[in-house]
């Protein structure tokens, strides 16, 4: 950040920040009310809340209605979203290693039809994928869409880390192999830490992609016992008979607080994923 | 420990870069691999390493056939042009871990590392990483890792490449010297004749997969068996006449100029094709082979200036002599070459 600082003597900066914040007004009191709105009540019609409330937080100890209760939900989303970042992370970092390095047949056709299948509109694959679930008795199971979002996440994990391979010089594995070195253990312990930036920034990619995925758990695992967040939060507005938009809205803040703070702690992380590709 | 590389022969697909290629390293040698760039040095020394599967042929350490054992059984230390550190470690991991691999006890491993980098002079930089290391540094780091394992072979590409002038100088005698302390065996690749003459035993000069000729470093520069050989060795390099053989003697080409041979060369046949060569040093006022020509460069280098003398055809010889300063460009000079230095070589660059 040192640098912006820098930059900004050539220019007044207040005008821009001024004008950026005019223009970032909207969503900033966009996000406020999404969060005040879940604290407070406010009459009808007006803006100003005139009591404050937890109410709007129930649903946390308290199972409403016929709904699940949110705690069973939350962690089919937490089991989701990190057992596909799993295997996406193990699919990608040893796939993209033999794409990179090794002497594969039908290589070139492999790397084609990854980069095919990322640049494919998956939902165009839905119908397909339903009757193939159902099949093998995936259907309506936390598995099945497990296995199927790690299968669509896994081209672009599979290409970036290919990509991130090929910049680690040959040398460094020969070195290795010449140390008396197991391939296995070159792999693991000398080129694995090059790439840790690649791994960290594709794990949280897939993390936060399975836990905002919505379309996937709605058609292939609907029912109650495989639910996520996601479909959980669609079926609050879906309920026309008891509608409660300060509901949605504190499940929706419910929802994205740990990709805060996920954020929070990967950011560095993220900020370094081009500087610590391979060094000297 | 020897090494004995027997009929080795190694392609890629369908280039062969060398074919049926026989060399000994004698236990305890420094054997340096000299020739131009693409002739196939790093491909004998990956072979012999075990990066490289050998298509042809067996290769021995000591009486063992190493030939189809990985490199991770075959106890070869290698320094690579680049030096491969692994950025991620300090310097002591990067030499403790061809011991890790080895499941030597964590103590051990500390004492030897301690011990090797005491030998390669490192032993304040061990807890800094390869990026906050200069070149000479990094190469010293490289070396002890390599030879940290105590290994039969050591195997050095290109070591010194990367480094400027000055470093060059000091690792040359480092490295001889860290060979000499332990007595390992090693090959050295390099296209550099200055190291090769000055770090190693022997050389054995490469050109295009095959070995011209392999001898101790004074024995190829004042004998070379071609004229490649001749050419590659020396500097400033060796200059070459190209003429006939008439008369029994050595005929210019595009020139009046005759030349004796030197006494004890087989005449050639009359008309064929010859190439003298003559070491600047050979070529001055002092000598019993006269050559009239023009000074057309004079190149001054401190204790001694560099002469370049062009003859009526168009060829250049150097001369190289203590400074004088009686010379000057575009003197007509008549300096002589020496006769018993003179080196002949036929049409196919073999030594007459
Ligand atoms: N993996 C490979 N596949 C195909 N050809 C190769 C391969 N490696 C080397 N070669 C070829 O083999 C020849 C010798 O290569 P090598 O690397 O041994 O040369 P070198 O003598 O070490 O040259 P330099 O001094 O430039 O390092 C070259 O013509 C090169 O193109
Ligand atoms: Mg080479």
């Amino acid at each position: 950040m040192a640098t912006q600082t820098q930059v900004s003597a050539n220019f007044k900066s207040w005008p821009v920040i001024l004008a950026l914040a005019i223009v970032s007004l909207p969503l900033i009191v966009m996000y406020l009310y999404f969060f005040i709105d879940t604290i407070t009540d406010s009459a009808p019609g007006s803006l100003i809340p005139n009591a404050i409330t937890f109410r709007h937080w129930d649903f946390l100890w308290q199972a409403r209605g016929n709904r699940p209760s949110i705690w069973p939900v939350a962690l089919n989303t937490l089991v989701f979203a990190t057992t596909v970042t799993i295997i996406v992370l193990l699919v990608s970092s040893t796939a993209g290693y033999v794409l990179s390095r090794l002497n594969v047949p039908g290589r070139g056709f492999f790397l084609a039809g990854v980069m095919v299948l990322h640049a494919f509109p998956s939902v165009t694959l839905i119908v397909a994928i339903f009757l193939v679930l159902q099949m093998v008795g995936l259907y309506n199971s936390l598995y099945g869409v497990i296995l199927v979002k790690a299968a669509l996440e896994m081209p672009l994990g599979i290409w970036l880390m290919k990509g991130f391979y090929d910049t680690v010089p040959w040398e460094i594995e020969m070195a290795g192999i010449a140390d008396g070195a197991s391939r296995f253990t070159v792999f693991r312990r000398l080129v694995l830490p090059q790439v840790r930036p690649a791994l960290m920034a594709l794990g949280l990619f897939a993390f936060l992609s399975s836990w905002s995925e919505y379309i996937l758990p709605q058609v292939l695992a609907p029912g109650a016992k495989a639910q996520v967040l996601s479909v959980y939060l669609a079926s609050l507005i879906a309920d026309d008979n008891n509608f409660d938009l300060s509901l949605f809205k504190a499940v929706g803040v419910f929802y994205i607080i740990p990709v805060l703070i996920l954020f929070l702690f990967f950011q560095k992380h993220l900020m370094n994923i081009y500087g610590g590709g391979s060094k000297g | 420990m020897r090494i004995l590389l027997d009929k080795f022969s190694k392609s890629f697909g369908t280039t062969k870069v060398i074919e049926d290629l026989t060399l000994e390293v004698a236990d305890g040698e420094m054997l340096a691999l000299l020739g131009p760039s693409g002739c196939g040095k790093s491909t004998t020394l990956f072979a012999i390493c075990g990066i490289h599967k050998v298509t042809g042929g067996r290769i021995l350490f000591g009486d063992r056939d190493v030939t189809d054992l990985p490199s991770q059984a075959r106890s070869v230390g290698v320094v690579f042009q680049s030096y491969a550190l692994y950025p991620h470690m300090t310097v002591a991991e990067n030499i403790a871990f061809p011991l890790q691999v080895k499941k030597v006890a964590p103590d051990q491993i500390k004492r030897e590392v301690d011990a090797i980098a005491a030998l390669v002079h490192i032993e304040n930089l061990l807890g800094r990483r390869p990026a906050e290391l200069s070149g000479g540094q990094q190469q010293r780091v490289a070396l002890a890792r390599a030879l940290v394992r105590k290994p039969d072979v050591l195997l050095l590409d290109e070591p010194l490449a990367n480094l400027d002038a000055k470093l060059r100088l000091e690792m040359r005698s480092e490295i001889r010297r860290i060979q000499l302390e332990t007595g390992i065996t090693a090959i050295l690749v390099t296209h550099d004749q200055v190291e090769a003459m000055s770090m190693c035993d022997r050389i054995a000069i490469m050109n295009a997969g095959e070995i011209v000729q392999l001898a101790t470093p004074t024995e190829m520069y004042h004998n070379p068996r071609t004229a490649f050989v001749a050419g590659f060795l020396g500097n400033p390099p060796i200059a070459f006449l190209r003429g006939t053989a008439r008369d029994g003697g050595f005929a210019l080409d595009n020139s009046d100029i005759r030349l004796p041979l030197p006494v004890g060369t087989l005449s050639p046949a009359d008309g064929s094709k010859l190439t003298l060569g003559i070491r600047p040093e050979d070529f001055g006022p002092l000598g019993d082979i006269a050559i009239p020509g023009k000074v057309s460069f004079v190149e001054t280098q401190g204790r001694e200036n560099l002469y370049d003398v062009r003859l009526a055809d168009g060829s250049v010889l150097r001369s190289i002599q203590p400074v004088r300063g009686d010379i000057a460009v575009g003197n007509e000079v008549a300096w002589s070459a020496s006769g018993a230095k003179v080196m002949v070589f036929g049409e196919n660059g073999a030594r007459i």
